[in-house]
């Protein structure tokens, strides 16, 4: 039997699979979890020849460096990332949202994102993973998923399975755009804030401080006063809630997000923006704009119907 | 029953059922929660009850808020005494090396450990809901005696297993994680095991949960 797989010589930051996530257990505690940038997780594994949902390894800032044994086998990078491929007589850079060919021996090298949290890396082929509910995302925090729920690490091998026969090139033009507004919904506890405060959220800027990971975009700048309580009975929270603990500074809960807060929620960032939003590394200035709840539909209608154009595209 | 519904971002309802914290609004929120849960609506992705709040959350790429919110005011709830109550037992000891905060706790309550035991051991508590890391269940209701606020500088990791009280309720760390209640013992028991798709959490909303105090032998004759 043919093995085919990789080994990580440098695992990188925050190397995980994950695919699409799961749903229906926030009443037990546990979030989606899943791929942080929706639309690159999807073209990655389409520019292989996947279905869209297939697990992929995500990794953020620093990349792995994986040395490939077996028969050839394509792979795509996405998000806006720099990667090295070195070939038994050649090395050179590779590009994002293109096919390329591994064949036995070969190292691939993803040095970094730039100015860019995430990337993707999908092959032509299954990733050898296990799946609890469904899903391969791994959620570090309740050790569930791929890997037994843990970042993949130096030294292991991944292998994969059921590689595509057919590794025909595939290409897709698209760049990366970065917003610096973020468009969103007023929260539930919108008015436990002073209209000093309110003011604030929506006019001023605030930067991506350095404690943000996938649980968690912590952001800094103008305190947000609070005039009736800085906390709440707990309740349920979602992916893009923001919410304002006692300190005045806002909080905007990711995809691997604990399921229960107590802290007002002051908005919730549009489904539209979610992708991009996540992409922003510390150090980037956002500003908050209010959308209602209808044009928040309609532009979600249309990013969706856009990302499907892009994988149509492929 | 439900006072209140309004959207939470674009994807979810906010069904609010009031804004105190009582067994009787928790029971309906667990109630209608449980009912959603049977009906399986196409495009429902999530359900989060808690203290006196349902969220419901959706996959927009096939529903959006008026179209949930129109099911779910339209939905038949089940009685009262269809609800499923389990009965749960869970030991815990109180050995020095687990009850991180008994000392600062008996200051705090001005009562001697042995009280704050007597009044929390062998008595009934109501699981209000499960959640923030999995399967922590939120229990209810301490006596006033035993209630205490948070630590005010929270630790940066609980060990697995401690017990903790904060308020009017008491809980247990799943996992290791961070936290600010106020840890009077530790149990060997397994609450939640991912391995268990079907029935992952130990105590799930609705159930009665007792503590029982054991000894540090009877704790690592457990583990074994």
């Amino acid at each position: 039997m043919n093995k085919n797989y990789f080994e990580i010589k440098r695992a990188g930051i925050n190397t995980t699979f994950q695919d699409q996530g799961r749903g229906n257990l926030y009443h037990i505690g546990i979030p989606f979890s899943g791929a942080m940038d929706n639309r690159n997780f999807q073209i990655s594994n389409k520019l292989v020849g996947n279905e869209v949902n297939f697990p992929i390894i995500e990794f953020a800032y620093q990349g792995p460096l994986l040395k490939y044994f077996g028969e050839n086998i394509n792979f795509a990078i996405t998000g806006d990332v720099k990667f090295i491929i070195r070939k038994k007589n050649n090395t050179f850079e590779g590009k994002c949202y293109q096919s390329f060919t591994l064949e036995n021996g070969d190292e691939l090298d993803i040095i970094s994102t730039n100015k860019s949290v995430y990337g993707y890396l999908a092959v032509s082929g299954e990733f050898d993973v296990n799946y609890q509910w469904s899903s391969c995302s791994v959620n570090t925090k309740a050790n569930i998923g791929a890997n037994n729920g843990k970042k993949i690490e130096d030294g292991q091998k991944i292998y994969i399975l059921n590689i595509n026969k057919n590794l025909s090139d595939k290409k897709l033009n698209y760049i990366n755009t970065k917003i610096e507004n973020i468009r969103v919904i007023q929260g539930t506890n919108f008015d436990y804030f002073s209209n000093e405060g309110k003011k604030i959220f929506f006019e001023k800027e605030f930067v991506i401080s350095k404690l943000s990971d996938r649980m968690g975009m912590r952001l800094e700048g103008p305190k947000i006063e609070n005039i009736v309580d800085t906390n709440i009975k707990s309740e349920g929270l979602l992916k893009g809630v923001i919410q304002v603990p006692a300190d005045g500074n806002p909080i905007i809960m990711l995809s691997d997000h604990g399921t229960i807060g107590g802290y007002p929620k002051i908005g919730v960032v549009i489904s539209a923006d979610y992708d991009k939003l996540v992409q922003l590394t510390p150090g980037s200035k956002i500003k908050f704009k209010k959308v209602e709840l209808a044009d928040a539909e309609t532009l979600f209608k249309l990013y969706d119907l856009e990302t499907q154009n892009l994988i149509s595209q492929i | 029953m439900i006072k209140n519904i309004s959207n939470l971002g674009d994807a979810a309802l906010y069904c609010d059922f009031g804004s105190e914290v009582n067994k009787e609004i928790n029971s309906k929120v667990i109630r209608y929660f449980k009912s959603i849960q049977k009906e399986n609506i196409d495009g429902i992705n999530n359900l989060t009850p808690s203290y006196n709040k349902l969220i419901i959350s959706f996959d927009l790429r096939k529903k959006n808020f008026q179209t949930i919110k129109k099911l779910i005011e339209n939905l038949n709830i089940t009685n009262d005494d269809e609800l499923e109550t389990n009965r749960i037992k869970i030991p815990v000891c109180c050995d020095e090396n687990f009850s991180l905060d008994i000392k600062r706790l008996e200051e705090k309550l001005q009562i001697t450990r042995d009280k704050i035991y007597e009044k929390f051991f062998g008595k009934e508590f109501f699981c209000y809901m499960t959640g923030f890391i999995a399967g922590m269940p939120f229990l209810g209701d301490l006596e006033n005696e035993l209630q205490a606020k948070r630590l005010e500088t929270p630790r940066v990791k609980v060990p697995k297993g401690s017990v903790g009280l904060t308020e009017q309720f008491a809980n247990i760390y799943t996992f290791e994680s961070p936290g600010g209640w106020n840890i009077i013992g530790n149990t060997p028991q397994v609450i939640f095991d991912s391995t268990n798709e079907n029935n992952p959490n130990l105590i799930n909303p609705g159930d009665v949960v007792t503590f029982e105090q054991i000894t540090k032998e009877q704790y690592y004759n457990i583990n074994e």
